[in-house]
């Protein structure tokens, strides 16, 4: 190990300096004002929780995992994400009364880097969970609620694409017949590797129809359309059903008119059986990495309460890269005063202060270099001596 | 957003190969780009902007979004693991992943050590053969490993077999067909995806 300078921090933890602050909290206050204004309430849950329960029931792979012990030998994770310590405080609490349960947050998580540089390991979430409410209804405010809140916060140019986790399983159980042969060929998919999926759909002792049905999947992509053309591809059962839930869901989607934002697309599966229906992802042109993601799950139950939920989580950070420069000035006066004025000076800053008004009070002394720092500030008063300087 | 396509291509062996099959696709790349020594390259007419990246480095660039798609070997693929669609297999630069070493020698028992620009690949082979090898990462002129007793075997790309011919190597085992393949950035192919879309249907066409 060798020694560390004393300016370098943990690979991939990042400082939040001033003008970065303001621009993260404009953002956060006008996500967070949206999420409020449609009912959901703000919690907070500890930065820590056992491996064991969250840190297992978490969708980030074991390698990103910040893992630590406690007194008593327990292994510790700073949390990864904030669904599943939301999915344990609503087990245990908040779901006794079996109702529709609105909860929204803003905080940061943890994920330790896997490769290179480039990534912060610990980064901003802003999301939204809507427990214990399995209708297309709530599929439906959650993505109208992403638009919303994306829209409110600025962000122009986006698109959510919506898949289902039901259909590709089915289709693949349908054809197929068992569970590791359909887990073999989603494989692909999870790795985005179309490639293989063609060469190992070929290779199966399949009729061509059914071949045919199987590569047709990695085209469903597009709009309304895509559901057409789905259904023609699945006999019935589960897979139907899927298909059938989206239709409906397009339909909410139309009422809240947020459809524009809106696509669909079949390929996009999630690792191991985390989302339990409809799962979605939220691009910026912009950015290279999704800025948002969300779904319907089970994880509650994991917790010991039979529940599924949908909720979202935007990254902050991604979202700020996307909305491209915004523009925060410093709007702080900066009064100057010598000892003489000095009570004048805390009075006229008193008087700002309860205007509203930002003003920040400097002893002229304490500034060696006056010209670099009167630059920093939107005006500058000066009560000097005897006379006032604007 | 700008709705230029940012082509991350491979310099070198495979570059040529690339160029000719984006031509055989009906794009007009002008003349001097064969050999221009710039890294950025636009092709106004087409909408297109190339970026020349090494072989090695292409997924990165794609992964990260800094270009939308890109022209990688299947070498690279799964040495990187990369988060990026692999969306065609072009059939160009045809070679394999080799294990190679000295004629009738056997590993090191105790601690076999292979030298390799792939050690990723090579780990997660010897080990699926349920052996634990010591790799030896090197960056290139590989076959010089086992030459001079750095290592017992090599994991390299193998296209006809002269330089370990040459060298005085024979190839042990062969691992994996390598060809180069279309990537795309996941947003990208969400977001630019009538543009993506037409470009894999024409390349589609002409890829043998």
């Amino acid at each position: 190990m060798s020694r560390l300078f004393m300016f370098e921090k943990p690979l991939g933890m990042r400082d939040t300096l001033p003008e970065l602050y303001e621009k993260k909290l404009r953002v956060r206050s006008v996500m967070a004002e949206t999420m409020k204004l449609w009912g959901y309430q703000f919690i907070e849950t500890p930065t820590l929780e056992y491996y064991e329960t969250v840190g297992a029931a978490s969708a980030i792979v074991d390698q990103q995992l910040f893992k630590l012990l406690d007194k008593e030998g327990h292994t510790l994770v700073l949390r990864p994400d904030m669904t599943a310590p939301i999915a344990r405080v609503a087990a245990s609490k908040l779901l006794d009364e079996d109702l529709p349960v609105r909860l929204a947050y803003s905080a940061n998580v943890f994920r330790a880097q896997q490769r290179e540089g480039g990534r912060p390991a610990e980064f901003e979430q802003i999301g939204i969970e809507c427990l214990n409410e399995d209708t297309v209804s709530c599929d439906g405010e959650v993505i109208a609620l992403l638009i919303s809140s994306l829209k409110k916060a600025g962000l122009r140019q986006f698109q959510v694409s919506i898949g289902h986790v039901g259909f590709a399983q089915e289709l693949f159980m349908q054809i197929l017949g068992t569970n590791g042969r359909a887990t073999a060929l989603r494989k692909f998919l999870y790795e985005k590797n179309y490639v293989g999926y063609r060469e190992h759909v070929n290779s199966l002792q399949l009729s061509s129809i059914d071949k045919q049905r199987l590569l047709m999947l990695l085209q469903l992509r597009g709009g309304e359309e895509v559901i057409g053309n789905a259904l023609d591809l699945i006999e019935n059962g589960k897979g139907k059903q899927a298909l059938l839930e989206l239709r409906e869901l397009w339909d909410v989607i139309k009422d809240y008119g947020v459809e524009e934002q809106v696509k669909f697309d079949f390929s996009i599966v999630s690792h191991m059986s985390y989302y339990s229906g409809v799962l979605f992802e939220a691009y910026a042109g912009n950015v290279g990495f999704p800025i948002g993601n969300g779904g319907r799950y089970s994880l509650i139950e994991k917790f010991g309460k039979k529940a599924t939920a949908t909720g979202f989580a935007v990254r902050l950070d991604m979202l700020l890269e996307a909305l491209g420069e915004l523009d925060v000035k410093n709007s702080t006066h900066c009064i100057f005063f010598s000892q003489e004025r000095r009570k004048e000076a805390f009075q006229l800053a008193k008087e700002m202060h309860r205007q509203g008004k930002s003003a920040l009070l400097q002893d002229i002394t304490g500034v060696k270099n006056l010209d670099a720092f009167t630059k920093k500030f939107a005006g500058t008063t000066y009560l000097i001596g005897g006379h006032t300087d604007e | 957003m700008s709705n230029i396509l940012t082509i991350a291509m491979p310099k070198g062996r495979i570059f040529e190969e690339a160029v000719g099959l984006l031509r055989k696709a009906g794009y007009r790349l002008p003349p001097e780009f064969d050999d221009s020594r710039k890294l950025i390259i636009e092709v106004a007419e087409e909408g297109l902007r190339f970026i020349l990246a090494k072989p090695m480095d292409v997924a990165t660039y794609v992964e990260h979004g800094v270009a939308d798609v890109g022209i990688a070997g299947k070498d690279v693929l799964l040495e990187e693991e990369r988060d990026v669609y692999e969306l065609l297999d072009l059939k160009i630069s045809y070679c394999y992943l080799a294990v190679a070493g000295l004629p009738d020698t056997n590993m090191n028992d105790v601690a076999p050590r292979v030298a390799t620009k792939y050690p990723n690949v090579a780990e997660a082979y010897f080990r699926e053969q349920g052996e634990q090898v010591e790799i030896i990462k090197l960056n290139g002129s590989i076959e010089l490993a086992p030459l001079i007793g750095l290592s017992d075997r090599i994991v390299d790309i193998v296209s006809t077999g002269r330089t370990l011919k040459e060298n005085g190597l024979v190839e042990y085992e062969r691992m994996v067909d390598v060809t180069s393949r279309l990537i795309v950035n996941p947003v990208s192919y969400r977001i630019k995806d009538t543009r993506i879309d037409e470009l894999v249907t024409r390349l589609h066409e002409v890829v043998s």
